[in-house]
């Protein structure tokens, strides 16, 4: 299709509502736009004036799939706000915590929203006659990370019991026995997804950029660290304003970002690019199985390294509940002294970085927040992407054309009802 | 997305129903159903002509979640200039974008039944769908938290020196919340009949002011009157 228009106007099997807008004229881009129409949310405005208590509970309602990661950020920019340092413990158990949503979110998405594509179907459903082994494996992987969820916070979503400073209810040594005997039992379902993966034909595009992810010495970063780039350099995240520049396009209610060059992308194939070096081994055998390399700049394999993070959570989670069984759960006082200031939290959610930055007053109450959402870091890129994808695949059909490029707007799994609300507010 | 986690139970339900239009989790779409299960609250005008348009089709409506159902967390706005709220957010590029006091469906056109709270409880969900395919009224209770957290053995929230909208909110959540620990927040509404100025009589006695009696209402029932 040389000449023509393709306008999808809601990419499926997302979540969230966006458009892929695309005007093709002798086979040259006249027009394209990625679209994000979904109403924005206004939780920056929204959380003034509540109890800082209450906001990782208000925060957590951005996102139906990340809200683990949500309250996670929101915790840590509250309790830097107030000066607490939470306890090992603490940290262990929401290191833990994280990992399940990571596993939770990255098998949602590769396996039911990604897969159906690279196996020629329009949803997950017809898979159950075609691919049934593979589809139980995916089911029970899946499964495992909402029981693990419902076990550390209360249910699958939303969790109830994280709170600052600390947990409400603390698993048991039994629980996280039983948690840690399930991890290990589930990863042949893995190694079998590896295996399928590396015959599946994940479509060949690169395009050079810039890849951020947060990053520490002694770990894969997940739940904290300093912002890093695949461009060199490092920049600690109370400076995140000095690195992520945010700004308006007017077709879109997310905002759009930039660094160091025009676009960025954050997520698992960032993470990957920045920090593969300190994957579990088992993690390190799927990149190695599935092709994947750093540094890779094909934004499809996105798919491939969030299989690879899946290997990686597993058996990191094994490491995290020996630690915390090795040194024995106790209850811990909560109790935190109120007082005034700014706080800045980030935290790598399924989708890349998330940071939430909030302003207390000396009781304690929010006078002002910031968030950004990592999907909205990527919108940028995924225009880009599609634009420089666009010309190498005229010569399809106006449907295979139009397959590819949503196939590249999954690959990213954006969240795009998270990404509505975000802001630049300055703090006087 | 709670949906999609039901796994072997959706392979189940999608036997029994004809899925036409579900853009989170396929590819593909048809206007001819009977019934709606619609989820989110309504924040700006254009949706109250889409929501008016799905209600004509649909025979049964069905509000899915605490937004749909109650507004929710989202009407945390209303107590806001929506100027100033969509100033704080896009800064000079506010003209581009337009916003409306946040509201439950019900509000603009009629629901047949709602699956409330945040997040819904999934085996609830399963339970409104079967009911609905057998022709029957979904059994959604009409008692408060209260009764399921006394059944759980729970040490009541208030005698741990905190204050909860139990007594006021609808069950059916299994009391989860002070059951690990938290208060209720409210976020499956108000009983039919709830006693809020006793409740709210209780809640200034255990010291909370005004203010933070309206706050803890409007986390998730801003639009309902008891917030305002």
């Amino acid at each position: 299709m040389k000449d023509g228009k393709i306008n999808v106007h809601y990419v499926t099997r997302v979540e969230g509502h966006g458009n892929i807008v695309v005007d093709l004229k002798d086979g040259v881009i006249k027009e394209l736009r990625w679209e994000v129409p979904e109403a924005p949310r206004f939780f920056e405005a929204m959380v003034r004036g509540r109890s800082y208590a209450d906001v990782p509970h208000i925060t957590s309602r951005i996102c139906g799939i990340c809200s683990i990661g949500h309250t996670i950020a929101s915790l840590q920019g509250i309790e830097a706000a107030l000066g607490v340092q939470p306890s090992e413990q603490t940290v262990l158990l929401r290191k833990l915590i994280l990992h399940a949503e990571t596993v939770q979110s990255h098998t949602l998405h590769v396996f039911y929203l990604a897969a159906p594509d690279f196996l020629g179907v329009n949803s997950v459903v017809p898979l159950a006659a075609t691919h049934r082994e593979a589809l139980l494996r995916a089911i029970r992987l899946h499964h495992l990370a909402n029981e693990w969820s419902d076990l550390l916070g209360g249910r699958t979503t939303h969790p109830i019991n994280l709170v600052v400073n600390g947990w409400t209810r603390l698993p048991t040594g039994d629980e996280l026995r039983g948690l840690r005997q399930r991890i290990t039992e589930a990863i042949p379902d893995l190694e079998a997804w590896v295996g399928i993966f590396k015959t599946l034909e994940i479509p060949d595009f690169q395009r050079e950029t810039e890849y951020l992810a947060l990053q520490r010495d002694d770990e894969y970063a997940f739940y904290n660290g300093v912002i890093a780039s695949t461009d060199g350099g490092t920049t600690p995240v109370p400076r995140y304003r000095e690195k992520i520049h945010e700004f308006v396009v007017p077709y879109s209610t997310a905002k759009h970002t930039k660094a160091a060059r025009e676009s960025f992308m954050v997520g698992a194939l960032a993470r990957f690019n920045n920090n593969h070096a300190k994957l579990s081994p088992l993690a390190r055998w799927a990149a190695e199985e599935m092709g994947l390399k750093p540094i890779c700049y094909n934004p499809f394999m996105n798919n491939v390294a969030q299989l690879v993070e899946v290997a990686h959570c597993l058996e990191d989670s094994v490491r995290l509940i020996n630690e915390l069984l090795a040194r024995g759960i106790r209850e811990e006082d909560r109790n935190v002294e109120v007082r005034g200031g700014i706080g800045v939290g980030a935290t790598e959610v399924p989708r890349g970085i998330l940071i939430h930055e909030y302003a207390l007053d000396d009781r304690g109450t929010v006078t002002g927040a910031n968030l950004l959402i990592p999907t909205n870091m990527n919108h940028n890129n995924i225009e880009r992407d599609l634009k420089a994808l666009t010309p190498t695949i005229v010569d399809k059909s106006q449907q295979e054309i139009t397959l590819v490029l949503e196939m590249l707007v999954r690959a990213y799994d954006p969240c795009i009802s998270c990404s509505t609300h975000l802001l630049n507010v300055r703090f006087a | 997305m709670q949906i999609v986690n039901l796994e072997e139970e959706l392979l189940d339900l999608v036997g029994l129903v004809d899925v036409v239009s579900w853009r989170e989790a396929m590819t593909g779409h048809s206007d001819d159903y009977d019934i709606a299960i619609v989820e989110g609250s309504i924040t700006r005008e254009s949706e109250m002509e889409r929501l008016k348009g799905i209600r004509q089709k649909a025979r049964i409506l069905v509000a899915l979640g605490a937004c749909a159902h109650i507004g929710g967390i989202n009407c945390l706005k209303n107590f806001f200039e929506m100027d100033e709220v969509l100033e704080y957010v896009y800064g000079k590029d506010a003209r581009y974008f337009d916003t409306i006091p946040a509201r439950p469906l019900s509000a603009v056109v009629p629901v047949d039944y709602a699956v409330p709270g945040c997040p819904i409880d999934r085996k609830e969900f399963l339970e409104v769908v079967k009911a609905l395919l057998l022709g029957k009224k979904p059994p959604i209770p009409n008692y408060p938290v209260c009764v399921e957290c006394r059944s759980k053995g729970n040490v009541c929230v208030f005698d741990k020196g905190m204050t909860c909208l139990g007594p006021v909110t609808r069950a059916g959540c299994g009391a989860i919340c002070p059951t690990y620990g938290n208060k209720c927040e409210g976020c499956r509404g108000l009983v039919d009949d709830p006693n809020l100025d006793s409740h709210k009589e209780v809640l200034r006695e255990h010291g909370l002011t005004v203010e933070q009696i309206l706050n803890s209402f409007r986390m998730f029932d801003g639009y309902m009157e008891v917030a305002r």
